[in-house]
Formats: structure tokens, sequence, C-alpha cells
């Protein structure tokens, strides 16, 4: 019965986990609601989420979006429906492979860093170095990271969306030789606006986990260069895991 | 000489099972600078982290100008911690910011100066200890030494009148660690501050103190003037400032 106990030991270990972040999560919310907004510091972090994961989600997106026209196309053919791939492509690029390959891979990247970043300043004493200066270290560190989360995230989704789109369209109709009137038809004809604004809510909510577990683990680094690895790795994993957790209960609520 | 500027009464502090500080009692008057000394992991920067708030005891008071901190809630102890400078060991400079950023980071929070008199503050500060032409640098381009020292102008930047120095002249050969014990001196000669030291390193101790504390298994064996910490009969004490591998204090 030892890995039943284990099993529960680290189910115990991930909700308290959860319920930290969560608690970190609101006391964010807190300290940005109070004036003055360090503006300088959220660019610089808009930036560093934003603009800098642009590239690699640009590249996930349209090598995504080609292989499934690719895919899928495959499978109409077998019942003369190929026109429809511009419908499943559209419809899986806004609702789900949009924002959630979008959030795992910023959380790969941009997570990562804010975890590293954070747990160097943890280690070396700076965050400590912030409170005794009295500059509120969540206020300072988290909120910028939080609010460039938020807000980048549904931005790199419309991007990946747009993009992701247009490879399909690509494929389809210069390499499947898909007619482009047709195919852009079944695209506009089946996609709501609904579908667009779903995917970019999760997308905000993935921000949201994205920025809050990476700083939470930053926060929480102990032991030097060592502590340091395994808080980026820590918040890959656990941002990840609650990206894939959260993205079925929202498709579940909001579709 | 007024109330006391800090007093540690009765502290507790344990991680886990491991019992850091057993019932310390310390008074800092205004004006003098307090040593601290003890082995490593002794618990010595405990109690540097107790006194401006960044730990709170599991038992016990820390009370600074007459003001208990586990009363205060954050904003008070904010208000409070402006009266504080602290040096931190490896001087933990944001590394993102450049130096004159740095030492200005509290005038940018607290002031409405804009930048050009930000960083005029900043040179002056660094000129009082010391440095010239690095306010354009970033921390890792600067040795341990500087680093110090900018960790020590970013430290009074605010004018405070409690300085707190976490192992000043630990990592640097004897002649920077002479020039921090000296900074430290012209320090209090020139901002009347109160400071509170930690260190193991008795050359300095004996340089920087008014008085000396010196904490061994999470109490404070003995306090006194360095000629008497170092004429002390404590066998404790005597074995530590001697530098010696046999007496009480184990060494596993």
């Amino acid at each position: 019965m030892k890995w039943l106990e284990l099993l529960g030991v680290r189910t115990t270990k991930f909700i308290e986990e959860v319920g930290q972040v969560f608690l970190l999560f609101l006391q964010t919310i807190k300290w940005s609601l109070r004036p003055p907004l360090g503006f300088r510091n959220i660019l610089k972090q808009m930036e560093e989420v934003g603009v800098r994961s642009i590239p690699v989600v640009l590249i996930t997106a349209v090598s995504t979006g080609m292989v499934l026209a690719l895919q899928s196309h495959t499978g109409f053919k077998r019942f003369n429906a190929e026109s429809l791939v511009g419908t499943v492509v559209a419809l899986s690029m806004t609702r789900e492979l949009g924002p959630v390959l979008t959030a795992l891979i910023v959380a790969g990247r941009a997570g990562a860093a804010m975890a590293a970043e954070l747990g160097t300043m943890r280690v070396t004493e700076q965050i400590d170095a912030l409170s005794t200066m009295a500059a509120n270290p969540i206020k300072y560190l988290i909120v910028p990271r939080l609010l460039a989360g938020m807000l980048m995230l549904p931005i790199l989704t419309i991007f990946s969306d747009a993009i992701g789109i247009a490879g399909g369209y690509f494929v389809a109709v210069q390499v499947l030789n898909v007619n482009p009137v047709v195919y852009l038809r079944r695209t506009t004809d089946f996609l709501e606006y609904d579908d667009i604004y779903g995917g970019l809510l999760k997308a905000f909510v993935f921000g949201i986990i994205i920025a809050t577990v990476s700083c939470y683990k930053g926060f929480n680094t102990e032991g030097g260069a060592e502590g340091v690895g395994k808080a980026t790795t820590g918040a890959v994993v656990l941002s990840s895991m609650l990206i894939l957790i959260s993205d079925y209960f929202l498709t579940a609520i909001l579709f | 000489m007024g109330e006391p500027m800090i007093q540690l009464i009765d502290l507790y502090k344990s991680f886990g099972d491991n019992r850091v500080l057993q019932g310390v009692n310390l008074t800092i008057e205004r004006g003098e600078t307090m040593v601290i000394i003890g082995g490593s992991g002794s618990g010595k920067s405990v109690i540097l982290k107790h006194i401006i708030g960044l730990m709170k005891p599991d038992r016990g008071k820390v009370i600074v100008v007459g003001q208990d901190l586990s009363t205060l809630r954050e904003r008070a102890l904010d208000e409070l911690r402006k009266k504080f400078g602290m040096l931190f060991q490896y001087a933990a400079l944001f590394d993102s910011l450049m130096v004159w950023e740095n030492v200005g980071f509290s005038l940018r929070q607290q002031t409405h100066l804009n930048d050009r008199e930000i960083k005029q503050a900043a040179i002056e500060k660094l000129s009082m200890v010391g440095l010239r032409g690095v306010e354009d640098r970033m921390p890792a381009d600067l040795s341990g030494g500087m680093k110090k020292r900018v960790g020590l102008a970013r430290a009074i930047a605010m004018e405070p009148e409690i300085l707190l120095y976490d192992e000043p002249t630990t990592g640097l050969d004897p002649i920077m660690a002479d020039a921090i014990n000296e900074l430290i001196l012209e320090m209090k000669r020139r901002l009347q501050v109160t400071g509170a030291a930690i260190t193991h390193d008795m050359t300095s101790a004996y340089k920087i103190a008014d008085r000396i504390a010196m904490l061994y298994q999470g109490k404070i064996q003995a306090v006194g003037t360095p000629d008497e910490i170092k004429n002390s009969s404590n066998p404790i004490v005597h074995q530590f400032v001697t530098g010696s591998s046999i007496g009480p204090i184990k060494t596993v």
C-alpha cells in the first residue's frame, strides 16, 4: 500500500500548492488595485511575455494549422467533404489549439524565465532588499507580471488563431487543391464570434495561471542555484498541468 | 540616553525542528553600534531579519523606537522601515537596474524627484562610499567590494536612523574589509546612525563595535564593550574570540 500512500501525499501536496497559488493571486489583485501602478515595469513585462513570444507562437500556430488541414483533409476526402477542412481548422484553432498551444509555449518560455528571475532574486536576497526599502515585492514584482500575462495571452492568441487559419488555408488551397472560395465560405459560415471570444477568455485565464504560478514558484525558491532550477521546472510543470485541467472545465462551461 | 532604539525581548524562532532562537534578549541604544557575533548557522542573520520585520518571531517581541513590530500592519511596518537601511551580505543589488538606479531606488519609490535629480543624489551617495564614475554600470560588472559599497550607498540613500549590516566584511580581502569598516565608522560619525551588525570577523567587530553581543545556542551569552569581550572569562566567548577549536563550542 506504499504507492497508495504516496499517491495520497502527492495529491494533498498538489491541492495545497494550488491553494497557495490562488491566495497569491488574490493578494496580487489586492495590490494591483492600489495606485500607483509602475507602468514602466508593466510595459517591460508585456514586452517580455508578449512581444518576445511572438516568433515562437507564430511558428507553432502556422505549423499546427497546416498539419490540421493535412490531417483532416485525409479524413474528409473519404466521404467527399474536403471543403469542411476550413471549418475544422477554424473551429479547432479558435476554440482550442490557439489558446492552449499559445499558453503552453508561453509557460515554457516566459513562465520559466519569470520563475528563474524571481527565484534568483529570492536566493540573492533581492526580494528581502525590496521589503527593507518599503517596496512591497508583490506590488513591485508580481503585479506587473500578472497584468502582462492577462493582457498578452489573449493578444498572442489572436495572432495564433489568424496565422493558424492562414496556414490551413495555404495547405488546403495550394497543396491539396481545395476550391478557395468554398474553403473560405466554409470557414466563415460556421465560425461564430462566440468561438473566438470563448478562446480568448480561455487565453485570459491561462495568462493568469502562467504568471501566478511562475511568480509563486520563484518567490518560494530556496537553496541556491539548484533551487532556482527546481523552481523553474516546477513552474512550467505546474502551469502546464493547470492549463490543461482548467481547459477541460472552461470548455465544458463556456461552449 | 532616553528610550532604547531596538529591544529584543525573549525572542523564539524555530524552522521545523531547528530551534534557532531560544529566548534572545538584547537592547541596542540610540547612536551605538552593536555587533552580534556567533558561529555560522547560529542564527545571527535571523536576528537581523527580525529587527527589520522580514521574519516574525514564534514568541517574544521586537520593539523598534517604541513600536512593537508584531502589532504593526503592513503600511505602518513600511513606514517604520523607512528609518532603516540594510547592507546585505552579498549586497543584494537589483541586477536588472544600473548602479545609480539601485542607489536611487527608494528615492524613485518614495519621492517625486525626477530621474536627473535621483541620479545626482545617487552620485553624491556613491562618492560618500568612495565610488566615482560607476553610476552607469550594471551590478554584474562590479567586484565584490564595490558591490558592497554600492549596497551601502543604497542603504544610506534615504538617510536612515538605523543601519543594519549583514556580515559586512565576509568574502572581502583584508584591505577591502578594513575599508568597509572605516566606512561603517564614518557613517556613524557623519549620519549619527544606530548600527547593528552581525559578523564572525573579530577584527571587524573590535573595530566598529561600541558593544558586542555573543550569540550561541539560541541565546545571547554575553554583552560588553570590545575590551570586555576580548578579556571575557566566559569560556564560550573566550573560545570564540580567540578562534580556538578546543572548548565548550562544539564544531560538529
